[in-house]
């Protein structure tokens, strides 16, 4: 058999990958993780989680990360800051090709999650300068200011909430004239006197001097145009896979996730996914954690296979 | 505070960043930021890797108002790269170590 230099390559670590990391690393698994910048993903920007089951008084997004990567660091999870360029699928031994070297393994887990979609109106000038994705990072920036947020998932509307704290105004630009977020947070929106809602509207544009000055929006059923005077605009209108490095041999959706079965496999043996890169009916960090749990279980049952 | 990486104030940011001999990076941050601290780490190894040649720095947006918004800083983390008191690049977000150390060589 051809030498490997890891039984399991974890991708990402986010909720997924180091819960997965964690399984694997009890499991006895010669297993690393590589993970682009530092742990946490998506979670690291979220401010309040109420939602994950054991924490009643809620747990911040950070505090949630460091007690992930302490438990999966506890049973001896190698951690690695690398970003994966591609992966080689072709033959039974799996490659993943870093910037400076491949790393050889018979089997993969992808939880590299998703990234916040972006509105395509040029927006990404502003970066940093007006245009955020992270209310806990950058709302202190507008405290007494007014600020646009846009969508209407759990994320705009817990988030419109979380900004109030600072903005003076919040004015939510949804493109439908109801939200689909959770109703207890719905609740809490509509209730809540700074948030103003601009129904059926999109963000056709920003512009400003310095930083974000304005921001252009148009309502979709009557044609009507509106300039609001804002030093801030978060964009909520949900995600994209990051998979990128995946390449074509692995099934993917129409929008780029990946196609797997129940205990979590993809159309390549030995190859796995889990959490928000998986074409999966809800994203949230206790999917994530179930998915990974799976997929490390999966995991660990092929490679013994392959090595039996 | 991590070794090799000076907190710096309003107060002496002028002399601290803009009058250095040395190259600066500046990391902006505070507490409540939760990709500041994740990418903590990766300034650190990085204030070890150059140590004598670039200087490093912390500053607290939070305790410190006038500063971020001379450099239109409206988001963090956000490092800037000070070389001869001018700003030679402005970097938002959670950055790849790769990335952090490619602008870093360009300033020596």
């Amino acid at each position: 058999m051809e030498t490997v230099d890891y039984d399991l390559v974890i991708i990402g670590g986010g909720p997924a990958g180091l819960t997965a990391g964690l399984y694997a690393a009890r499991a006895r698994l010669n297993v690393i993780m590589i993970e682009k910048v530092a742990p946490g993903g998506q979670v690291l920007i979220t401010d309040l989680i109420e939602n994950y089951p054991g924490f009643p008084e809620g747990i911040s997004g950070p505090d949630l990360t460091d007690r992930l990567v302490a438990q999966a660091k506890q049973f001896g999870l190698p951690i690695e800051s690398e970003e994966v360029q591609s992966l080689d699928l072709t033959g039974p031994v799996k490659k993943v090709i870093l910037a400076d070297r491949i790393i050889k393994t018979h089997a993969i887990i992808i939880a590299s999650g998703a990234s916040p979609n972006t509105l395509n109106v040029g927006e990404e000038r502003f970066k940093g300068k007006g245009l955020s994705y992270c209310a806990t990072c950058d709302g202190p920036f507008f405290r007494d200011k007014d600020v646009v947020a846009v969508g209407g998932g759990d994320t705009a509307v817990q988030e419109s909430i979380f900004l109030t704290k600072f903005a003076r105004k919040v004015y939510l630009v949804h493109r439908r004239d109801q939200l689909r977020a959770a109703k207890i947070l719905q609740e809490r929106a509509l209730s809540n006197e700074k948030i103003e809602f601009v129904w059926d509207s999109v963000v056709t544009g920003l512009d400003g001097f310095f930083g974000v000055d304005n921001v252009h929006v148009k309502n979709v059923k009557t044609g009507e145009v509106r300039t609001i005077k804002a030093d801030g605009c978060f964009i909520w209108i949900g995600i994209v896979p990051n998979g990128d490095f995946i390449g074509e041999t692995l099934k993917r959706d129409e929008w780029g996730f990946v196609i797997t079965d129940a205990k979590m496999a993809t159309s390549v043996p030995g190859v796995f996914a889990a959490g928000d890169v998986r074409d999966t009916p809800l994203r949230q960090i206790a999917t994530a954690v179930g998915d990974a749990a799976i997929a490390a279980y999966s995991a660990e049952h092929y490679i013994e296979n392959m090595k039996s | 505070m991590a070794e090799g990486i000076l907190d710096v104030e309003d107060g002496t940011f002028d002399a601290e960043v803009m009058k250095s001999e040395l190259p600066v990076v500046v990391d902006f941050w505070a507490p409540w930021c939760g990709p500041c601290r994740a990418i903590g780490p990766i300034v650190e190894e990085l204030a070890t890797l150059y140590k004598g040649k670039v200087k490093f720095t912390k500053f607290n947006v939070d305790e410190n108002p006038l500063t971020p918004g001379k450099f239109a800083v409206r988001a963090i983390p956000t490092l800037l790269f000070v070389k001869g008191g001018e700003v030679v690049e402005t970097i938002t977000g959670m950055t790849a170590k790769a990335k952090l150390d490619e602008v870093i060589k360009k300033l020596l």
